[in-house]
């Protein structure tokens, strides 16, 4: 929060544009973290809920006048709303949410490597149904015209209730049982954890978290494309969650401040840099290439990422969370 | 269309997706790890073909050789690519204990890598080239146009499934990775060497993978650094609903996934074809509703205790 201040005060834009795109990608990477960190499972698929939540907002809110012309299939009462955004960005992330338990109730039965092959195939369903559904998401060009309402402190907002939900989920007996099962099936089978329910459960809470980052993500650019939510943001959002560390919510949050600001130095540093009167600049391309080998070597030297299992409590020091 | 024609179709896609199940299932049974770079070999073998330049035109490099050649050609490159992955990315984890979650997520860091190494050289524009131009006409039989790039789809997969699970019975190194795939523990307690069986492992994916890649080219000519992606997905899909670990089941869910495909591809109004994969994939999750351990597994699927 201090951080945040300096920056507001000291950043200037550019160093507010990283903080804010750091703490949307803080509300998707604390979604997929909900899930990934207390189930264990691995998901390929938290970006169906950042589009779905994108676009959903976006039928409520998007591009005054225009929306008819974008998007004509809309039913009327959508064509004609008027929603308030934040009232808009909860409807969008409920909407994530009943996807997500609508799809849920068949994938969570699936364990290990077959779930999260089935929730990539989930995103892929998703992504060819938005990208053929012309007439409500503009097929394959991009909306334009999203109201711009996220700034550097909505964001923190957003980020802050994020991280709240994913604590008072933590602590329930919900994530209790669901962390069981991740540390051993058989265990939490025998003692009549119902795997299938609490995987269920926290799926949807974290899609609509995720959700809620999808928004966010829309109405900062003000523009969407559905390629956007494709792998591109699958890797980088799941390196945010790897690289923090995978089974720990603080990782989570470490892990998104971590990439964007290793993403936007090696950004910044395709654009040119003068050193001493001399400009070096990376070759562009050179910033996917850095990402997947760093997130590489991490994963060998240091798979349990920067703070392991450990968590942040608010009054400073770790505890371990397991 | 012709309903001898359309089985054609649904055959050729089948053979390619259960090829490509196949290549995800050897590796998946010695490791358990979905190697999600499987995709990106069979792109790899399609680039390998032309110059690598970020120019338009792709002129093209191995894709000029007299075909005994650039069919070897491509089966090196794809092979040593898929060793590589192997021997400096997996096999460090392996050695360090990761878990599956971590192999699964690395081999995804793995694919991203490729892809982004191969947009850096040739850009992201789609490329075309093409191949055994023998390959593209139609052929008549008793009446009835097929492509004869789809016959020999079928035939080569034919083949090397043959090939294949000959080698897996009857020579010594097709019997070792086959009792890794059933208990890695045991098997090395009985001398297999862990090493050489992976390896192995990922040799024999990777000239499953090239042959996707020439018969991937022979039909389509195009080159898209994101080709490998959908072939992926359908192979990892395949694998689920053959049933994990079982390679037989890998072969079926492939070809049953490929088959439905082109079958939805028939049936479908035209207005919904575009999003044909939405259906397929709409189905397989119903279908793993019912039977979650695969369509073609019994008994013992359950994980060991």
């Amino acid at each position: 929060m201090a951080l945040l201040c300096l920056i507001a005060v000291l950043g200037g834009p550019y160093l507010t544009d990283i903080a804010t795109e750091a703490m949307i990608y803080t509300v998707m990477a604390v979604g997929i973290s909900i899930f990934m960190a207390n189930s264990g499972i691995v998901s390929f698929g938290h970006v169906t809920f950042a589009l779905v939540g994108a676009y959903a907002s976006a039928w409520q809110t998007c591009c005054a006048g225009m929306r008819g012309v974008f998007m004509p299939g809309l039913p009327q009462f959508l064509l004609d709303s008027k929603t308030p955004v934040l009232l808009a960005a909860l409807v969008a992330s409920l909407l994530a949410s009943v996807v997500a338990l609508v799809s849920g109730a068949a994938i969570m039965r699936l364990t290990g490597a077959a779930a999260s092959i089935a929730l990539l195939s989930l995103l892929f369903i998703v992504k060819t149904i938005y990208e053929n559904w012309d007439s409500v998401t503009a097929g394959q060009s991009s909306l334009v015209g999203l109201p711009l309402y996220v700034d550097m402190w909505t964001a923190f907002g957003f980020a802050s209730a994020a991280i709240v939900i994913a604590q008072v989920y933590n602590a329930s007996s919900f994530g209790l049982l669901l962390r069981a099962t991740r540390e051993d099936e058989a265990a939490a089978r025998a003692s009549g954890v119902n795997i299938w329910r609490q995987r269920l459960i926290a799926f949807v809470i974290s899609a609509f978290v995720t959700g809620a980052g999808g928004v966010l993500y829309g109405h900062y650019l003000g523009t969407l494309a559905v390629n956007v939510f494709w792998l591109d943001m699958t890797f980088v959002t799941l390196a945010m969650v790897v690289v923090g560390g995978m089974r720990s919510l603080t990782g989570a949050v470490v892990g998104a401040f971590a990439v964007t600001g290793l993403r936007q130095t090696l950004l910044a540093l395709e654009r040119g840099v003068d050193l001493g009167g001399v400009s070096i600049s990376l070759p562009s391309g050179a910033q996917e290439i850095a990402l997947a080998v760093i997130l590489l070597l991490i994963l060998t030297f240091r798979p349990q990422g920067l703070v392991g299992d450990n968590e942040m409590t608010w009054f400073g020091g770790a505890r371990d969370s397991s | 269309m012709n309903i001898v024609q359309l089985l054609v179709d649904a055959a050729s896609l089948g053979s390619q997706y259960a090829l490509v199940a196949l290549g995800i299932g050897l590796v998946f049974g010695v490791m358990r790890m979905i190697n999600f770079a499987h995709g990106d070999l069979i792109m790899i073998g399609a680039y390998a073909l032309v110059v690598p330049t970020a120019a338009d035109l792709a002129a093209p490099l191995i894709g000029a050789w007299p075909f005994p050649l650039l069919i070897a050609g491509i089966l090196c490159v794809v092979t040593l690519v898929a060793l590589a992955t192997e021997r400096f990315a997996f096999r460090a984890l392996r050695k360090r204990g990761a878990d599956g979650s971590t192999l699964l997520i690395s081999s995804f860091a793995v694919s991203y890598l490729i892809q982004s190494l191969v947009l850096f050289i040739h850009t992201g524009r789609p490329k075309s080239v093409s191949i055994f131009g023998a390959l593209t006409q139609q052929v008549t039989i008793h009446g009835v146009r097929v492509g004869l790039v789809d016959i020999v789809t079928i035939i080569v997969t034919i083949l090397l499934l043959l090939g294949l699970s000959l080698y897996l019975r009857r020579s010594r190194a097709g019997i070792e990775i086959r009792a890794a795939a059933e208990d890695f523990t045991m098997a090395r307690m009985l001398g297999v060497r862990a090493d050489r069986a992976i390896a192995l492992a990922f040799g024999l994916s990777g000239i499953l993978a090239a042959a996707v890649s020439l018969l991937y080219v022979a039909k389509t000519g195009v080159l898209d650094f994101r080709m490998g992606v959908p072939l992926a997905i359908a192979g990892f899909v395949g694998t689920v609903i053959g049933g994990m670990g079982s390679l037989p089941g890998a072969v079926l869910g492939g070809f049953s996934l490929g088959a439905a495909s082109m079958l939805l591809q028939a049936l479908l109004p035209a207005e919904l074809r575009p999003a044909r994969d939405a259906f397929v994939y709409g189905l397989v999750i119903v279908v793993l509703l019912f039977r979650p351990q695969g369509l073609f597994v019994t008994g013992n699927a359950g994980e060991r205790i």
